[in-house]
């Protein structure tokens, strides 16, 4: 691999590297025919996210000829890199890539001003292809905003936050902080914004579904979207599946696909139906009762599930995680790094642990989750712990 | 208590008076070497010279030229004493440090001499505190022997583009290498992390080089915990000077402008991280 990245494009690429560390710990290069793909996937495989950059993003694009070549590295050894970014616009005239593998390094030269030179020698890992398995365009809502509103929106929300809910009827979008079930209901909070469809470039919905989802890939997203000025479109269904964001122009295309709190069918009726009366009832009544019944829905959404209650004999691998993440998170990783297929597999078939949270939807190689989550929701790997691991 | 004729009176018993008419054009300075607590100060009638050192290794010296003083009085040749710095700082921000224009701390600092604490008037807005730091026992500066007509290779950079690099150094490198030579690559710095190795190179026509005399390829590493503190000193500077003698010892002297546009110099010296080479 041989790739020239010069001028302001400097700056984009740097920009996605960092909104891709808000994913996960590890940056996967690959390139391909069609342009250099920067992939990362959090320890939960709750999130993953992808940046294409087309071969005319780059003023020479050279990849292997013959066999494909994948590698991951260590994202902070590639932010270091690019570390002053408020810098590199005026510092950095050209960055050169290049791969040598006979030593195993991935190269980073920066040519800056005055001559200065900067080479980065890093070392990485060979890995297998990271995709995921997702469909936007059989979403039933799609919107697209301008990266300002979003900004604005987020903004309100304190950076401890982890989830949001977004919920839709025809005519506009709320913006809600999601408040744990577990949390203690007397201290919480509610923060809540409506957003009017005239706001979007496009608002199309289709199922009135409220989706709950990490702020933290967001707002990573959101801060390589307000640096290109570039639109954001989104694209849900219904909870559990997957919510799609993503910025595209004639270079580059970026998507970033998050877990959404699944649910239990029972609380799916009931949240539809609540759904489609006009969503959000005035904040005063909303606090004692409407929260309450949704909570109380969410708890009760774990007990009847029979997988969830039944035999307390799941995969000795699984069941060690519901009550420690980190030990989770390690595991999952070191297990489905390479082998994703296998995983899945393994997964559809293992009963879930009991308190899940996310659906890791996007590494099945099995079904279309449409229509697989439509009918087994709670099929698919299960996430074995929120991906708040690095939220310090 | 009034000051100002009691200072006046017993202006006969100091060995050593320094006026300032503001107190940050020596707490600056200060800040660029303040690694360790204790600090050796050496007044000669041409002005103050306060060292500060660290594992035998590493030494850091501020000179503060008497030019720089408003007043600058002293009735021996060598005036020596040592004091806790961190504590001198303190005093010498005791108004908060302002750094509104306009604003300023004025400063006498006086020593009566071995034994007695060094005495420091500092007024702002009429407001006079005085501050008194006990002495101690002035220990002998180690002497680098690095001497000037045994400098191998020298550098002379606008400190702006060393400020990059060092604020981007990869602190999980155990040493910073330095290679200077009058080929390729010239001037680089290295760093070899955890996630691979990283390398800084400056051409020798930059247009941030503002000398450049190497005579010979030379690399050596120093300790990256030891070449840290320096950062304050080149983070306050605005022209770098590095050089490297025979034996590979490393210094660095920093041409640091104050706040009235006076000239001070920082030097640091480094030991390089391996057995010195036979000289």
């Amino acid at each position: 691999m041989d790739c020239v990245v010069t001028g302001g494009n400097v700056k984009v690429l740097a920009k996605a590297i960092h909104s891709l560390s808000r994913i996960g710990d590890e940056l996967y290069v690959e390139p391909q025919e069609d342009g250099l793909a920067l992939r990362s996937v959090n320890s939960s495989r709750s999130a993953y996210a992808c940046f294409l950059f087309a071969p005319l993003f780059f003023s020479r694009y050279h990849i292997p000829s013959g066999h494909a070549f994948h590698c991951k590295m260590a994202i902070k050894s590639v932010q270091a890199v690019f570390r002053s970014l408020a810098s590199l616009e005026k510092t950095v005239e050209k960055c050169h890539i290049k791969l040598d593998e006979q030593k195993n390094r991935l190269t980073f030269t920066l040519h800056c001003k005055h001559g200065l030179l900067k080479t980065h020698n890093l070392s990485f890992q060979d890995s297998e292809s990271l995709q995921a398995v997702f469909d936007k365009d059989s979403c039933a809502n799609i919107f697209i905003a301008q990266p300002r509103l979003l900004v604005d929106t987020v903004m309100h929300f304190p950076p401890s936050l982890e989830e949001v809910t977004v919920s839709v009827s025809d005519e506009r979008m709320w913006v809600r902080n999601h408040i744990d079930e577990e949390g203690e209901q007397s201290k919480a909070m509610l923060t809540e914004l409506c957003l009017a469809s005239d706001e979007f470039d496009h608002f199309a919905v289709q199922s009135h579904n409220s989706v709950t989802f990490c702020l933290k890939e967001l707002r990573g997203l959101l801060v390589f979207a307000e640096s290109t000025g570039l639109p954001i479109s989104m694209y849900f269904d219904e909870p559990g599946s997957p919510v799609v964001l993503s910025v595209t122009d004639s270079v580059l295309d970026g998507s970033f696909v998050l877990a959404t709190l699944s649910d239990d069918p029972s609380l799916h009726k009931n949240n539809s139906t609540r759904a489609r009366t006009p969503p959000p009832p005035p904040p005063d009544d909303f606090m004692n009762d409407d929260i309450d019944s949704y909570l109380i829905a969410m708890d009760t959404s774990i007990a009847p599930n029979p997988s969830a209650t039944g035999p307390p004999t799941p995969p000795l691998a699984n069941s060690t995680c519901s009550k420690q993440p980190v030990a989770a998170n390690h595991r999952t990783r070191l297990h489905s790094e390479e082998e994703e297929e296998e995983e899945e597999d393994e997964a559809s078939d293992s009963d879930r642990p009991p308190n899940k949270k996310f659906c890791s939807l996007f590494f099945g190689s099995v079904l279309p989750p449409t229509s697989q989550m439509s009918t087994q929701p709670m099929t698919g790997q299960e996430v074995l712990a929120s991906d708040s691991e690095d939220d310090t | 208590m009034p000051l100002s004729t009691q200072s006046q009176a017993d202006d006969e018993q100091y060995v050593l008076v320094a006026s300032l008419d503001n107190a940050r054009n020596l707490s600056n300075i200060l800040k660029a070497i303040t690694f360790k607590d204790h600090a050796i100060f050496s007044a000669t009638p041409n002005g103050l010279k306060v060292t500060v050192e660290d594992s035998k290794c590493l030494q850091a010296n501020a000179f503060i030229q008497a030019e720089i003083f408003q007043e600058f009085t002293i009735r021996d040749d060598l005036v020596g004493f040592q004091v806790n710095l961190t504590v001198l700082l303190d005093c010498l921000n005791i108004f908060g440090g302002s750094t509104v224009p306009g604003v300023s701390t004025a400063l006498r600092m006086c020593y009566k001499g071995y034994g007695y604490p060094l005495t420091l008037f500092l007024e702002e807005g009429g407001v006079v505190t005085v501050c008194k730091i006990n002495t101690q026992e002035p220990e002998e500066p180690i002497d680098f022997e690095f001497c000037s007509t045994d400098v191998t290779n020298k550098v002379i950079l606008l400190s702006e583009s060393l400020k990059e690099a060092f604020s981007e150094l990869d602190m999980t490198s155990e040493v910073l290498q330095i290679t200077m030579s009058p080929s390729q690559p010239y001037f680089r710095l290295s760093t070899f992390g955890n996630s691979g190795n990283a390398h800084y190179d400056y051409p020798k026509d930059s247009d941030m080089m503002e000398l450049f005399k190497c005579t010979k390829t030379q690399t050596n590493r120093y300790k990256m915990s030891l070449l840290k503190p320096s950062t304050k000193a080149l983070a306050l500077s605005c022209k770098v000077s590095v050089r490297t003698d025979s034996r590979g010892f490393l210094s660095l002297q920093y041409l640091v402008r104050n706040d009235d546009g006076q000239i001070c110099f920082v030097e640091y010296y480094c030991c390089p991280d391996q057995e010195v080479e036979e000289e």
